[in-house]
């Protein structure tokens, strides 16, 4: 009696470790490591004022951006503001990924990403937990989860403070969504974004970034804490009053583009563009490079 | 149905159906002592101390029921004080309902008990009416207790601070703030979902309006990488930090200065409205329909503005 039992337990112990190696893999791909980042694939690093050239963006993106200025960032509740999650891994720097594991079974419960800006770290959860609601507080990292599709980790993240699709001032909205994909081949990661914003874009914006697997790479510690720089009146914001911002044609200008062109949407994405760009009137040639160096 | 969420960081860590009654009030925990009820009107902040309840704004009374059952999922502690942020009849209607339930035990002997309804003086004022007359918010519903100057300061095991913005959403606004637990109640002067709602016939100013979000803003301090640290509970709408009220005060002087430059060149309303000056955020905070739409806070504040530069 007792050795049959004992055997019985032997068998279910065999069959249930047999149920765990059976198990699917916890994750297709793993993405941990520290990886680096080639320039980016297009112009996010010093954007000029104005160029809103390629973005599919609507007229209320374009008047929030020309009204925007530099000077916000003097304003000191703006100093400090990291990337959004959106807008994160685009800044150069690098990119270190990390899971969580659940202890006793091994699986991935979450990823967690950190970037060199302000050290803004993420995390994507893994569990199938719910998205919170919508009363819940909205933070720079939004609410990620991620789901396994084939070898491409499929990330959807909710709840994004009001960010930015470009450092120009052209604004992503607190009602957007992100989808992402993280895509590993071998050593290169391609990570796929989608922005869906139904404030300021007609169409989801979709772009790239790419990393290169770099182990041990030591991302440089970022922190910020802000300070009073630049004297304003109590209250003062940052802003130019419609039709006032002479700067939005600099880009245009300087480089010989029909300003129409700078003025982004939807259309300016696609290759068709051309043909229309080819008709369009040329912006007079610069007397002398206005103010910049580049 | 009371749903309590333990939840700012992170998203959702714990989800408790306490029953299954419809419609449904939530339960947000901010931080240290201070809840977000969400469901009732406008959004109501509990805060728990260790012998009393204190409660900002009642919500509409219709919801009182469901209100009380999910301040007694949090304490069971008496209901001590009930603060209005201002007359709106969303944020004191269950005024009643809820001090009924309550208690505030400085009352002399025989008083009958409730708790302790606080509203600044200038709310009192606009919800009662000369004697004879019919007063335009029932006798039932206004506050116990007034305060007639700037600040009024309470402690419930922690500082609790009220304050008075002259002249902003209306002139009988009260903010206030949980020291310890590190969040302010702003009520209507900040809805980060809408245009704020200028009051014109009770009082409210635009340039108030702006001034009351920079106090709050004064007394919030983020956690290093402008997140979280203080937490804001507005009148209506999602639970925010310093970087939105920022983001709000921003938009709001912004839509400011744009139409006092055009008051300045004389433009009419309806040539300031055809102007479209809160364009690029009418997605956001905009309406076509319902009680507060782009084209009224826009009027509010041109009307507002030309008549100060009279
Ligand atoms: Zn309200």
């Amino acid at each position: 009696m007792r050795g049959a039992c004992r055997r019985m337990i032997f068998a279910s112990s065999i069959l249930f470790a047999a149920a765990l190696m059976a198990r699917p893999a916890y994750s297709q791909v793993d993405l941990s490591g520290e990886w680096s980042q080639p320039p980016a694939p297009d112009n996010t690093m010093d954007p000029y004022i104005g160029d809103y050239a390629g973005l599919p963006i609507n007229d209320a993106a374009r008047l929030r951006a020309d009204s925007w200025t530099a000077e916000k960032w003097t304003q000191e509740e703006h100093e400090c503001e990291p990337h959004p999650a959106d807008y994160a891994p685009r800044s150069p720097g690098g990119m270190r990924i990390w899971p969580d594991l659940d202890p006793l079974t091994q699986e991935i419960t979450a990823w967690h990403t950190t970037v060199y800006w302000m050290g803004a770290q993420r995390t994507i959860y893994m569990d199938n937990r719910p998205h919170p609601p919508d009363y819940a507080a909205y933070t720079w990292a939004g609410f990620s989860t991620g789901k396994w599709e084939g070898d491409k980790l499929r990330v959807t993240t909710t709840h994004l403070k009001e960010g930015w699709l470009r450092r120009n001032g052209l604004p992503r909205a607190d009602k957007a969504t992100l989808t992402e994909f993280f895509i590993r081949h071998g050593d290169f990661l391609t990570l796929v974004s989608i922005v869906k914003d139904p404030v300021y874009l007609t169409e989801p914006l979709v772009r790239t970034e790419h990393f290169v697997l770099n182990l041990g790479y030591a991302l440089s510690p970022s922190s910020c804490i802000p300070r009073h720089e630049i004297d304003h009146p109590r209250g003062w914001v940052a802003h130019h009053l419609p039709g006032t911002n002479e700067w939005l044609t600099e880009f245009a200008t300087k480089y010989g583009i029909p300003v129409e062109a700078t003025r982004g949407g939807a259309e300016t994405m696609y290759p068709e563009y051309q043909l229309k760009l080819a008709t369009l009137p040329m912006p007079p040639k610069p007397k002398e490079s206005p103010g910049r160096t580049k | 149905m009371v749903v309590v969420l333990a939840a700012v960081e992170g998203g959702i860590c714990a989800q408790q159906i306490l029953n299954d009654k419809e419609p449904a009030v939530h339960v947000l925990h901010v931080q240290g002592r201070v809840y977000m009820l969400v469901g009732a009107g406008a959004n109501i902040t509990v805060q728990v101390g260790d012998r009393a309840v204190l409660v900002v704004d009642a919500g509409v009374p219709q919801m009182s029921e469901q209100v009380l059952s999910a301040i007694r999922t949090l304490s069971q502690a008496p209901i001590a004080f009930i603060v209005d942020t201002s007359m709106d009849e969303d944020h004191i209607g269950g005024n009643q309902n809820v001090a009924k339930a309550g208690h505030f035990n400085l009352g002399l002997p025989g008083e009958a008990t409730g708790a302790s309804v606080i509203a600044h003086l200038k709310a009192l004022d606009r919800m009662s009416a000369p004697t004879g007359k019919k007063p335009p918010v029932a006798e039932d519903l206004w506050p116990t207790d007034t305060y007639d100057n700037d600040k009024w300061e309470l402690f419930n095991d922690e500082a609790v601070i009220i304050e008075h913005p002259h002249a902003a959403h209306t002139d009988g606004d009260s903010t206030v703030f949980f020291r310890r637990s590190d969040v302010v109640s702003a009520g209507d002067i900040f809805t980060p979902e809408h245009y704020p709602v200028i009051e014109a016939q009770r009082g409210g100013t635009i340039n108030g309006e702006i001034e009351a979000l920079n106090q709050v803003i004064d007394i919030m301090v983020p956690k290093e990488g402008e997140e979280g640290g203080t937490y804001v509970i507005p009148g209506h709408g999602r639970l925010c930090d310093r970087a939105e009220i920022v983001n709000y005060r921003d938009m709001v002087t912004i839509v400011r200065d744009r139409i006092e430059d055009m008051v300045k060149k004389g433009m009419t309303l309806e040539q300031v409205k055809a102007a479209k000056p809160t364009l690029d955020y009418d997605g956001i905070y905009g309406a076509d329909t319902g009680p507060w739409t782009t084209k009224m806070f826009i009027e509010a504040v041109y009307r507002d503005l030309s008549q100060s530069k009279r």
